[in-house]
């Protein structure tokens, strides 16, 4: 690597809740980590010197929740394409899903998506499959995607429905120290189900999906983590009772960890309006008694992170009838946004707002980051928390365009990504 | 009758949740005044000469279908059918594309059967025609509602204070739906039972009143409509077997002897005899499923005529 320039973040907020640092400051950023100058420190000399006034430094974004969808899909998004999104989004990492075709469970397909990941404008974190084929039969080999960089083990985009492979996983992922991932669904419940069960999905004549189609996963799950002792992350919780389910175990001594995509602390089942199919996800969107507990398992601790669920899709998997329409939207350019609402709200602290989407995303993957400690690596994310705009089509630079949220108008953005102490994304 | 001040101002036809007291009220009276066509010797009037109507049909349906043709040839509109059968969705075609195609047909309206809920609505986003929801999935069956509506108005003189029990599997049902919703705009008090597995919930929010026992919707019912019950859904136990739903929920003479007297008998057909409704009550003096077969190509008439503007 040739050596970077030296960059010199002077005047900004300095947020690094691992650190316990919330003040105006000067980051200097050499030889790829951080230096947090104190009052008296010179800088050196030759350092691009960047004045931050009125914006926050953080440590980078990590979302640990996104389908880059390579390979396979890459006409919906690639590692390029993806990673890109998430510089623009904030995020100098991401973690992606391993339901790609072929299912990234091999040491070869983890081995691809890391080659491929070289030179992406956010580092990527793989995650392998459980289950070869995510089939749910027969256990994949952790040890060996481990060594190639896997960071996580999960099914996502379907449940493990046999209670047996889930709690040989959760043993068996011990020996590596790595966590299982839960995607909490009941199938047969949830079956050909389009929306979340209700009154409005009698009305719309649209086949329901009952809250209890997760909770009793979740339940499950927190079981057989009390059962193995293993650490087990929950992913994508979008129901009051889940929150709940997870705070008792929380309090109970369960290592259990929990995130919540954006859309479930914004958005009700209202939005899907007249069958809107950008507002069709899995889990789907709930009611606003869900939103609330989402929201105040932010607050409280109950849920460790927010994670986008990047999902992107063509127009040939959403623009056709709701029921066919495929599960998941884009994310990583709104996550931000809308977690910024919750701070311009007084819900969230900006510190809160930070272990929730760089602290304990980091420590959920055992990865690098989360901090501005010195000799950290230097991954960086400014914010404007100010700055507004309207999202449009035109902006998005995933490859996919399926999103809820087109048209909104916010107030704050990420205005620098900075990876490893290259400027990724500055605007 | 009608507030001079009132006028239809609706382009498609989706759902009965999309129309007002005032609409359906106007509807009904344009189809009693067209009624009257169907039964003289000639029967064709030249309103809706020159327009073009297309039948898409992505779900097998014969007396619905049947009866748009009807309507629509009466009024000397052409009509074309297409079904799923022949049409290019057996070849992977999108319902968006089909839309494009007809489109450029130049079509006044499509009329259109779908298995998926929303495929109307879906439609009227990609399309200038007019839009007829013929039946879409398990969400609106509005025509079919219309015609039951009339078909009480016509026997009853009113819809408003009546008690009307509908029978059956409530959640897959798109004619309950319609008609649950038309009904209560109407002033008519709607009660719903059938196997607790089909009853969806929300049906108060659509103003429903649920009931445990067919007998309790029944009580004093001034109208009984049975649904059509479907014997399997893929991974659904929904009941244990047709005889068991026949001897429980079924529409007999000692059942309909709870409701009111000069009870209506209705269906929207076709009828498991047997099943839901006993030969005996679908044929009896106080069924009128026959006229709503009848009422259905006036109220047709009239939803065309209405959104065509037939001048």
């Amino acid at each position: 690597m040739t050596s970077l320039p030296q960059l010199l973040l002077e005047n900004g907020r300095i947020i690094d809740p691992a650190n316990g640092v919330d003040r105006i400051g000067r980051l200097l950023i050499a030889d790829g980590v951080c230096r947090l100058l104190a009052p008296g420190d010179s800088a050196p000399e030759g350092a691009e010197r960047i004045d931050l006034t009125g914006r926050w430094v953080v440590p980078g974004l990590i979302d640990i929740h996104v389908h880059l969808r390579e390979p396979g899909e890459e006409y919906k998004e690639t590692i390029a394409t993806g990673t890109q999104a998430a510089a623009a989004g904030g995020f100098t990492a991401v973690a992606c899903m391993p339901n790609t075709r072929p299912v990234l469970d091999s040491e070869s397909s983890i081995s691809l998506v890391v080659s491929r990941a070289q030179g992406a404008a956010a580092r990527v974190y793989p995650t392998g499959a459980i289950s070869k084929g995510s089939q749910g039969d027969s256990l994949a080999e952790f040890g060996e995607m481990k060594q190639c960089g896997a960071k996580a083990f999960t099914d996502d985009g379907r449940p493990v429905l046999n209670s047996q492979m889930m709690r040989r996983a959760m043993e068996y992922a011990a020996n590596f120290d790595v966590p299982i991932i839960s995607h909490c669904e009941e199938a047969s419940l949830s079956h050909n189900g389009a929306m979340n069960e209700g009154a409005l999905s009698t009305r719309l004549g649209l086949r329901g999906i009952p809250s209890a189609a997760e909770e009793i996963m979740v339940y499950r799950d927190l079981a057989l983590a009390a059962l193995t002792g293993h650490r087990l992350h929950l992913a994508h919780i979008s129901s009051k009772e889940s929150v709940s389910l997870i705070r008792r175990a929380k309090a109970q001594g369960c290592r259990v960890t929990a995130e919540t995509a954006p859309h479930y602390f914004t958005l009700t089942e209202e939005a899907i309006g007249q069958y809107d199919t950008r507002a069709k996800m899995n889990p789907p969107l709930r009611t606003q008694a869900d939103v609330e507990a989402i929201i105040a398992g932010l607050v409280d601790g109950t849920l460790d992170a927010i994670a986008s669920d990047h999902a992107p899709h063509s127009e040939m998997e959403k623009e056709v009838e709701f029921d066919q329409a495929a599960n998941g939207i884009i994310g990583l350019e709104t996550s931000l946004p809308l977690a910024l609402r919750l701070v311009h709200a007084g819900i969230l602290t900006a510190g809160r707002l930070v272990e929730l989407m760089s602290v304990n995303p980091a420590k959920i993957l055992g990865v690098s980051g989360g901090t501005l400690a010195d000799g950290a690596v230097a991954d960086v994310t400014v914010i404007d928390p100010e700055r507004e705009f309207t999202y449009s089509k035109e902006m998005v630079v995933s490859k996919s365009k399926n999103s809820p949220f087109l048209g909104w108008q916010f107030k704050g953005m990420p205005v620098m990504t900075i990876v490893g102490g290259r400027v990724m994304m500055r605007k | 009758m009608m507030d001079v001040e009132y006028r239809f101002s609706h382009k498609h036809i989706i759902s009965i949740d999309d129309f007002s007291a005032a609409d359906i009220r106007y509807i009904l009276q344009t189809a009693e005044s067209l009624k009257e066509i169907s039964t003289r010797a000639i029967k064709k009037v030249p309103t809706l000469r020159g327009k073009t109507i297309i039948n898409l049909f992505f779900e097998p349906s014969t007396r619905t279908r049947l009866s748009f043709e009807v309507a629509a040839k009466r009024m000397s509109a052409d009509t074309f059918n297409i079904s799923a059968a022949t049409s290019s969705a057996t070849k992977g075609e999108t319902l968006i594309d089909t839309a494009k195609n007809l489109q450029a047909m130049q079509p006044d309206a499509i009329i259109i059967r779908h298995s998926s809920s929303g495929a109307p609505a879906l439609l009227k986003r990609h399309i200038q025609a007019s839009i007829i929801n013929a039946g879409d999935g398990t969400h609106q069956h509005p025509s079919q509602a219309l015609l039951d509506m009339m078909t009480v108005k016509e026997k009853k003189g009113r819809l408003d204070g009546l008690k009307i029990a509908i029978v059956g599997d409530i959640t897959h049902s798109r004619v309950a739906h319609s008609n649950i919703m038309g009904f209560t705009k109407m002033g008519a008090t709607v009660h719903v039972c059938g196997p607790n597995t089909m009853l969806p919930p929300g049906l108060e929010a659509m103003g429903a009143i649920r009931h445990r026992h067919v007998a309790d919707a029944v009580a004093d019912a001034d109208v009984v409509m049975a649904l059509r019950i479907q014997k399997e859904r893929q991974h659904d136990p929904l009941i244990p077997s047709l005889r068991e739903y026949a001897g429980v929920f079924g529409i007999n003479r000692a059942m309909a002897a709870l409701a009111k007297p000069d009870a209506l008998i209705m269906h929207p057909g076709p009828i498991n005899r047997g099943v839901e409704m006993t030969p005996d009550v679908a044929d009896g003096p106080q069924s009128v499923i026959i006229d709503q077969v009848e009422n259905g190509v006036a109220v047709r008439m009239a939803l065309l005529y209405l959104v065509l503007g037939g001048d």
